[in-house]
């Protein structure tokens, strides 16, 4: 479609005009005239809604919200064309077979075993030994071989020694979707263990002995304490209402040596109908102050974050500090449970902080133990009551923590915010399906590519610098500030208006102090050489050497140079995503590698920064809502039409 | 000395320390003319807390039995509580704090009682003198000129002897126009943007009243900042109705009839009391200990004083824009001219200037739009955000101004030179100091009291090196452009390193501060080292030379 324009949301004034594409997989906009053409992606998996609103004098509006908190919206001449757009966009935005998705067709030009070797990258095999598992008190157990079971769990899960095949099968039939008890975090320093569950079947007054012996066995695995903790993630009201369904939640008199705790987080639903409403606030044009923290207060989100990481620390306490095993469940077991462990998991492990063991955290918690991706991002054409931003939460709190323990990460905020796009992508096999039996089913790992193999290639973009190995932070427990610590909780606009870059500030310190650490290793190098050139020149003549050495040192000193120049004069190239694939530029080959680009919204976030960033003064304008639009001088009239608008009306 | 007898009980105790974050410490409290000292000789080394008594805002004193506990909330916003054994002993320490807190007379003040420790490299009460200002402005233009005219405070008591007004105006003008505004404070020269030419004036309101008064001269010397057939814009930081309102009482604002070449914009920016209660209701929220999310938010909202950061900054912007995207010329005023014409035109300076984002610079900016500008520091800053008295002249207007400044700094990390903790000394000195800089309302003042005589200047200590050196910004790379800042609420956060400053942990953050200066330490020593080994080598090497061939 011709002649399509794309509005920039915060301004109605400056909008570019274009050509629509709609392909199989993605919707592209090139826009006309200006000489670089500038292109915006948007894969279909990530479109989260259409709206088609009232027609003007302009033409018909098209408003695609996507999932990775783009909006984009459109003005389409024609209104039988936008009608069109819409009902094929409609289509192809809700897949109704895997096979339709993205990763089934995307090809980054990788042979076989490479993909294969990607795939195993994170191997929970090792994760588990690397915990100390098996040992005196943990076993593998092959119950669940053919997930005969249960089927949303893994083949392979780790129970205590003492808890037969026997035990096993009665306590997974006395748990909702037979989700028994087993392993998720072990404490090598002094046996204390997160295990998870799904809640009892307990109703009013049933029992089960299996499922008594299966804690009891929990607690003996940690022999240095005489009980344990159960935590039902939920709001005690729900749990209650569960009762009369005929589930519900521990009986303490019914087992020993139990503590219970309530813990409340609130459902899917609720989180769902959270996210939405901060995301209106995000939407909002040109909101006041007022409005705006009225606004997050009023969707409740960081209530809910914080209430997450409540439960976290709770549990990490618990383990680190007081020795206790922990039993955590919420209803089915796989959304706040997940949450839960492995925020816990965080706290206590520096392993998990580390770019290689935050991925094999999800893989343990989120993916080998079935939490329901499929549903809950709506990959597929499914129930809208079932989606619910509920990784979103955990990729926030790990956020939230980066900001209170700035070293104690060695990823950065980009890593975060590059993984939950592709949870919502599709591009890569890893988050397909609701659990490892039916991604086993589909052949994902002969059929796909692994997301991690890819964020690994690219480490140096998500590395935080100010990490350190043997820094403080990042050695042991973490110990978040538990009182008073609302204010804590902050609200993270580099994800939920992540596309909006006028509003982040304009110079990046960890793009900044990651190039300085570049230029120091050269530094390094370099020093090297010159050392040992001026040992050789103490000891003796050799001319050709020294003549080579030279120029090398030369071109390293160019390099060092420009990247100092570009740093000082145009900070806005440091926003986040021209910096974020310096290392596969287009110019490395082939249409794949461009793909990958597009895919990574490079593409799309580009006409946001070439139409903020204003070579003249380096910047972009204010709020974006400065009347000197694109890179050119303002007219006198444009300018001072909106000075105006703009100001006086704030 | 008469502060003796203002100290009934000079010595404590057995008296029990609680500070938020720090074990309790049981230790010796003394009271001196000017300082609160609670030593500790737990542990090997000695812990000791100096207080200032003009630091202390408010105390609140409570019994349990015999045990007297007293509550000192400081203007940095800092909480302490003292334990005291006995009812006497901590009724008299208390009152002794009280009084020596509330001093009356200027001339009892710490500053003229401390003595520097350290050695004067430079006299901070020369340092920035307006004749400097007006040598630089000297090299690119020849239309203004140094103005003697208020050399006694007598045309107006609230501006500096020198100021620098168009050359084309007399100074039989200027007395005439001082009589059209507000306190006699006529137009003068704020900023000339180098790139355009384009000015910025500051003054206070017109003198207009209800029947429309108009003054030639001012007219002219407004007139006399533009270019010819190019028009200005006069921003009024008053809405509409409130300037006229301001007519009823001789006030005003310029009428488009009698300035055809201006266009006036009101760009409300909040005031006094507003503020001060925005700023108590702030900290009030601070240090709620509930852990109720959502009154946190709330509460933060309820307190508006994230609003006035925006509207703030969204009026320098405003201004920065006219001049360096319109080409025009600029005049701001409110009502006084002493407050929020000065939050406006310093920060517009800090958008548009790279030398005002200099620690140099950014002193230079303070001495310049702020000290000898005329804010009433003193009684802006007599109380702050725990004072129980209602006077109604203080106001946070210089709190606000540094945390736009931090707010444009978070921003754009690697523009500024000096870091966080010097625009928060700045905020501590400004409310209580050892230092005479921020003494008096006004130039005049100031000399009256001989500060430059009798006390220190802060800028003769922070501009050691090894002060300078605490509050250089590491990641500082010189920025010439104009820096833009977002005034969206998603890119404004609340001051954590003022307002948080004493109720979360601090140890993480400055950790991490810590490793970005390593990090940074670490390459200019490489760097050196490469440098000088290269130079070395180049050495070797031109010996070398002949006998290769």
């Amino acid at each position: 479609v011709e002649n399509v324009r794309l509005l920039d949301r915060l301004s109605s004034r400056r909008a570019v005009v274009g050509t629509l594409y709609l392909t199989a997989t993605h919707v592209i906009f090139v826009e006309n005239g200006s000489e670089t053409r500038k292109e915006t992606w948007v894969l279909h998996s990530q479109i989260s809604s259409i709206e088609k609103q009232a027609t003007t004098a302009t033409g018909c509006p098209l408003l695609i919200r996507c999932k990775n908190f783009q909006v984009i919206q459109l003005v389409i001449p024609q209104e039988r064309d936008c009608h069109d757009v819409y009902i094929s966009l409609i289509r192809l935005a809700r897949p109704v077979k895997y096979e339709e998705l993205y990763c089934f067709s995307f090809n980054p030009k990788l042979d076989k075993e490479e993909r294969e070797q990607g795939w195993k990258l994170v191997d929970l095999n090792e994760e588990y030994n690397r915990m100390g598992v098996p040992n005196n008190y943990w076993q593998i157990s092959d119950v669940n071989r053919d997930y005969g079971v249960c089927d949303s769990y893994p083949t392979e899960v780790y129970v205590p020694k003492s808890a037969t095949a026997h035990i096993i099968v009665g306590s997974s039939k006395f748990r909702s979707r037979r989700r028994f008890p087993a392993l998720s975090y072990y404490c090598k320093g002094n046996n204390a263990s997160i295990c998870r569950s799904s809640q009892p079947l307990s109703g009013f007054s049933a029992r089960c002995l299996e499922d008594e012996q299966m804690l009891q066995a929990i607690r003996k695995a940690n022999p240095g304490s005489d009980f344990i903790y159960v935590v039902d993630t939920r709001p005690k009201l729900n749990a209650m209402a569960n009762r009369a369904a005929g589930k519900g939640y521990e009986n303490e008199d019914n087992y020993s040596n139990i503590k219970f705790q309530f813990i409340g987080i609130e459902n899917i639903h609720v989180m769902r109908n959270s996210l939405q409403k901060m995301l209106e606030v995000c939407e909002l044009k040109s909101p006041s102050m007022s409005d705006f923290l009225w606004g997050l207060e009023n969707s409740g989100w960081l209530k809910h974050i914080k209430a997450i990481m409540d439960a976290g620390i709770f549990i990490a306490k618990a383990v680190a500090e007081e020795g206790v095993s922990v039993l955590v469940h919420c209803s089915d077991g796989w959304d706040r449970t997940a949450q839960v462990c492995s925020v816990a998991s965080l706290l206590l492990d520096p392993y998990y902080r580390t770019m290689k063991g935050f991925m094999v955290l999800i893989e343990k918690d989120w993916v080998s133990f079935g939490h329901k991706f499929n549903h809950r991002y709506g990959n597929l054409d499914g129930d809208p009551k079932e989606i619910s931003p509920v990784i979103d939460q955990f990729i926030e709190c790990v956020w939230q923590l980066m900001e209170q323990f700035p070293c104690a990460f060695e990823f950065n905020e980009r890593f975060l915010i590059h993984i939950q796009h592709h949870i919502y992508s599709c591009q890569f096999g890893n988050f397909l399906c609701n659990s490892q039996k039916e991604r086993r089913e589909l052949k994902i790992k002969e059929r796909t590519y692994s997301l991690w193999a890819h964020l690994w290639k690219n480490r140096a973009d998500y590395l935080n610098p100010l990490y350190r190995s043997d820094h403080s932070q990042s050695q042991g427990t973490l110990h978040p500030q538990i009182a008073p610590c609302n204010f804590l909780y902050k609200f993270w606009s580099g994800m939920y208006n992540r596309f909006e870059k006028g509003l982040h500030p304009r110079q990046s310190v960890t793009d900044y102090l990651m190039a300085v650490k570049e230029e120091t290793q050269q530094l390094e190098e370099e020093l090297e050489v010159l050392q040992e050139r001026l040992a050789n020149l103490q000891k003796s003549q050799s001319g050709n050497n020294k003549v080579k050495s030279k120029q090398q040192d030369r071109s390293k000193q160019f390099g060092l140079y420009t990247s100092n120049n570009s740093l000082a004069n145009t900070p806005q190239e440091y926003s986040n995503d021209l910096k974020s694939f310096p290392s596969r530029s287009p110019s490395q080959g082939d249409e794949d590698s461009a793909l990958i680009l597009t895919q990574d919204n490079l593409k799309s976030s580009d006409p946001d920064l070439s139409a903020n960033s204003d070579q003249e003064s380096g910047v972009e304008d204010l709020s974006c809502r400065s009347p000197s639009g694109g890179g050119c001088l303002p007219s006198e009239d444009s300018g001072k039409d909106s000075d105006e608008a703009v100001f006086l009306a704030g | 000395m008469e502060f003796a007898e203002l100290i009934k009980t000079p010595r404590a105790d057995n008296v029990v320390l609680h500070c938020p974050f720090h074990l309790a410490v049981e230790g010796t409290l003394c009271l001196t003319g000017h300082h609160l000292i609670f030593s500790s000789r737990r542990h090997d080394n000695a812990e000791e807390l100096w207080l200032l008594h003009s630091n202390i805002d408010s105390i609140d004193k409570r019994f349990v039995g015999s045990l007297g506990t007293i509550v000192i909330k400081c203007k940095d916003l800092r909480i302490i509580q003292l334990d005291i054994p006995g009812m006497e002993e901590c009724l008299n320490i208390a009152s002794s704090i009280e009084a020596l807190s509330t001093l009356d007379s200027v001339t009892l003040m710490y500053p003229f009682f401390y003595r520097p420790m350290f050695e004067v490299l430079e006299d901070g009460w020369s340092s920035f003198l307006l004749e400097q200002e007006f040598e630089l402005l000297s090299s690119v233009t020849n239309e203004w000129r140094l103005s003697c005219v208020n050399k006694e405070f007598s045309v107006c008591p609230s501006y500096p002897p020198v100021v620098i007004v168009p050359k084309s105006v007399d100074d039989e003008a200027l007395r005439k126009v001082a009589l059209f505004r507000h306190g006699g404070r006529f137009p003068v020269l704020s900023y000339y943007h180098k790139k355009n030419g384009m000015v910025m004036m500051r003054s206070s309101q017109p003198l207009t009243g209800t029947n429309g008064r108009r003054c030639k001269e001012d007219e002219k010397l407004v007139n006399a900042t533009l270019r010819s057939g190019r028009r200005g814009f006069v921003i009024d930081t008053r809405p509409l109705n409130v300037a006229q309102q301001a007519r009823a009482k001789g006030g005003g604002f310029e009428q488009e009839v009698h300035y055809p070449q201006w266009r006036r914009i009101h760009k409300y920016i909040e005031r006094f009391n507003i503020l001060q209660e925005s700023f108590i209701k702030l900290v009030e929220a601070c240090n709620d200990q509930s852990h109720n999310m959502d009154r946190w938010l709330s509460k933060l909202e309820a307190s508006n004083w994230l609003t006035h950061i925006k509207e703030l900054l969204t009026a320098a912007c405003l201004a920065a824009q006219c001049i360096d995207r319109e080409s025009a010329s600029v005049l701001v005023h409110g009502s006084e001219g002493t407050d929020s014409t000065l939050q406006v035109t310093s920060l517009a300076q800090i958008i548009l200037d790279p030398r005002c984002r200099t620690i140099r610079g950014f002193e230079a900016l303070i001495v310049r739009e702020w000290l000898q500008a005329g804010h009433p520091f003193q009684q802006r800053c007599a109380q702050s955000a725990y004072s129980n008295s209602k006077q109604k002249w203080e106001a946070p207007v210089f709190l606000l101004f540094l945390e736009c400044v931090w707010q444009i700094h978070r921003q754009f990390p690697c523009s500024f030179e000096f870091n966080e903790q010097f625009l928060i000394m700045l905020f501590e000195h400004a409310y209580a100091s050892q230092f005479g800089t921020f003494l008096g309302n006004n130039e005049n003042e100031r000399a009256k009291l001989k500060l430059p005589q009798k006390t220190m200047s802060l800028w003769s200590w922070v501009n050691r090196p090894e002060e300078l050196s605490r509050f250089q910004n590491p990641l500082y790379e010189a920025n010439s452009l104009v820096i833009w800042p977002s005034v969206a609420p998603q890119s404004l956060q609340l001051w954590e390193g003022v307002f948080l400053r004493w109720n979360r942990p601090s140890k993480f953050l400055e950790e991490a501060e810590k490793e970005r200066i390593n990090i940074i330490k670490y390459n200019k020593e490489l760097q050196a080292r490469v440098n000088a080994l290269r130079r070395r080598l180049a050495e070797l090497e031109v010996v070398e030379v002949p006998g290769e061939h």
